[in-house]
Order: structure tokens, then sequence, then C-alpha cells
């Protein structure tokens, strides 16, 4: 069966941290950065297990910042 | 395969919509402002609408909107924005133009304008984000402000024998004989978002073909007027305002 496999870029220096990219991914790839910061003092999103990724989308469906850009690939 | 690898051009299946400025917006972290704007973008784009768009932005958290997506806009004043959208449409029959406002501007100081506006059928669009408060000037109680509910003004919670009841407009203006399609949307999750968008590229279809007003309500989150995080203003929203706020088609014709 195709495997799908997906992966995120989030613009660290226009995020907010809002946490709701968190909260929308199904398959638990994003968190918030627990220390680090942006120019802004945000603790901005990142991809902290992007194998898991399925490219579904959610995230960046849900940015109200449209941080999130989304990419997929079909596995054979 | 290497994430790594993944991010390529021929990959991409999400890109940040090309009608979003590059401006970081002004919006508390987690608004939905942010959310509407991004699929009102899209949509603009989708449409090959870019060059016959007249937004008209409110006076509420949105006023600065005409930074935010690169069409033509016209600033109104508070709650003025159905009163100019109605000249902006007589006057160019050929551009899309739609109002974006907030409860406050749109359910109070406007209601004139939003009824007239609605009654009289203009072709335009009224992109309305209730978020049950004033958010812009500190929290203080709308008339979309549920029983209950604390707000600068209401600290122990609005109270009828004091404010009287929330105010639902949409099913009023579905009852005017000039509008054609008024529903009730929300942006809390991406099921949500999707339905949105589906809601106002109908809106905006209904204008382009001159088929009356179209109202597309967005219950929304404030969740610095709230006092809860994003993802509890979502929650809250849910558990709360849809009761009173349902969601749906409240007319389509
Ligand atoms: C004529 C006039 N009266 C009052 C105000 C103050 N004012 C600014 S924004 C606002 C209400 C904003 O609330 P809403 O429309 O719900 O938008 P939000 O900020 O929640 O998005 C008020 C009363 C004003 N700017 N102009
Ligand atoms: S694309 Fe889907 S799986 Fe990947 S991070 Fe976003 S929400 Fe999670
Ligand atoms: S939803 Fe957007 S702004 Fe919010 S944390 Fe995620 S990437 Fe950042
Ligand atoms: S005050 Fe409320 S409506 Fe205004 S930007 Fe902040 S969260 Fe959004």
């Amino acid at each position: 069966m195709p495997k799908v496999q997906g992966a995120v870029t989030v613009d660290e220096a226009r995020c907010k941290g809002c946490d709701l990219c968190v909260v929308a991914c199904p398959a638990d790839v994003l968190m918030l950065q627990p220390k680090e910061v942006n120019d802004r003092g945000y603790h901005f999103a990142f991809a902290a297990r992007p194998e898991a990724c399925i490219g579904c989308a959610a995230c960046a469906t849900v940015c109200p910042d449209a941080c999130i850009e989304v990419y997929r690939v079909v596995l054979k | 395969m290497d994430f790594k690898d993944i991010i390529r051009p021929e990959n991409k299946v999400y890109a940040r919509p090309r009608l979003l400025t590059e401006n970081i917006t002004h919006y508390c972290p987690g608004c939905s402002h942010g959310v509407v704007h991004r699929i009102v973008a899209e949509l603009l784009d989708e449409m090959g609408l870019e060059d016959r768009t007249i937004g008209i932005a409110p006076v509420g958290c949105a006023v600065f909107a005409y930074n935010y997506i690169d069409v033509d806009w016209i600033e109104a004043a508070h709650g003025r924005a159905p009163a100019l959208a109605t000249a902006a449409s007589r006057l160019n029959p050929d551009c899309l133009v739609f109002t974006y406002q907030g409860d406050g501007d749109l359910a109070a100081i406007g209601t004139a304008e939003t009824i007239h506006a609605c009654n009289r059928g203009e072709n335009i669009v009224i992109i309305f984000i209730n978020n049950a408060i004033y958010g812009m000037t500190g929290g203080q109680m709308a008339p979309t402000t549920l029983l209950g509910m604390k707000t600068a003004t209401t600290p122990y919670g609005r109270r009828v024998d004091l404010n009287g009841y929330p105010l639902a407009i949409s099913p009023i203006l579905a009852s005017l004989d000039g509008t054609c399609y008024v529903t009730r949307q929300a942006v809390h999750t991406p099921g949500a978002v999707r339905k949105a968008k589906v809601a106002i590229r109908k809106a905006f279809t209904n204008a382009l073909e001159k088929r009356g007003t179209s109202v597309v309500e967005i219950v929304s989150t404030c969740n610095s007027g709230w006092k809860l995080s994003p993802a509890d203003s979502n929650k809250w929203m849910e558990k709360h305002m849809f009761e009173k706020y349902p969601l749906g088609d409240l007319k389509n014709v």
C-alpha cells in the first residue's frame, strides 16, 4: 500500500506560539519551543517528531498567522 | 525518506496565500481574525478577484485589515461599512464588494446600516466576526455577549435585568427579503475552516451574480478578552457560544 509522508515548515519569525497547530495535528508532530523564543518573544512551533507527519495540512488550516507550509509525497 | 528531502517545491500542498501581505498582523496569538483573513485571501486568489475586489474595513480589531490582504480597501467609520459597501458596489458593479465587521461594529453602532443594506438587498457580502465582546477597546460587553459572561463592563457576568438579552442578529437579517444567503460558521477546527471557506466562496459568488446580500457570521473567539488560552477559548466557544449561535445555514435561496 502506498504510504504518505509529509513535512512542514514553520515561519519562526511570524509564529506567535498560539498552540492551535499543536492541538490540531492528528499525528502529534508539532510542539512549541520549550525555551527558545523568536525576536518578538514567542515560543514558536516546530516539528518535534517530523517523521510522523502525514502532510494533512490540519496545522496550516487552523494557523491564524499563515506560518505553516505543508509538503507531501506518496511513497511507493 | 528524510523529511528534509520532502521539502521541495514540487511536493508543496499548502502554501502561504499569495494575497496575504508580508506584514505581521497585530492580532493577539490565536485570534480568529487571522484565520478568516487567511481564507478570504485564499478565495480571492482562487476566484481570480485580486484586481476587482473592494474590501470595507471596520472599526474594531480588524481596523487594519487593509494592511494584510492585498486588494483595494476603504476604511469605514464605526459601523458604517455596509453603507460604504453600498456606494462602492453601486459605483463599481463589476467589483466584488465585501465588508468585514465585528459584532460591536455590525450589531451595536452599525445596526441601522446593517439592517438597511440587507433589506435593500445590496449585492455585497458581509463577513461578520462574532466574538461576543468588544476586543479592540479592552473587552467590554457587546450586544452579543452571552448571559453570565464576564467582560470588563460586566465583571460579575451579563445579567438580563441590568444588561438585557444577547442579540442574535443573523436570524433578523435572514428574515429580510434582501438577503439571499445567511449562514453561521466557525474556524476552530480544520473541518470548520474548510466549511467556512465554502460558505464565503458561495457568498462571493452570490454577490458577483447580483443575487442580493449574503451574510457569513463566523462565531469566533477573542482569547484576550475572554481571558483564556486560544485552545481553551475554542473549547469554551463550542460549549457556550454554539448554544446561542448554532452553526449552519439560516437562509439559502
Ligand atoms: C464612533 C465610535 N464609537 C466608539 C468607538 C470605540 N470603539 C472602537 S472598536 C469598538 C468595538 C469593537 O468591537 P467589535 O466590533 O466587536 O470588534 P472586535 O474588536 O471584537 O473585533 C468601539 C466601541 C469608535 N472607534 N468610534
Ligand atoms: S501536516 Fe498534518 S501531520 Fe503534519 S504537522 Fe501538520 S497537522 Fe501534523
Ligand atoms: S498555529 Fe501558527 S502562530 Fe500558532 S503556534 Fe502554530 S505556527 Fe505558530
Ligand atoms: S483583542 Fe480579541 S479580537 Fe482583538 S486581536 Fe486580540 S484576541 Fe483578537
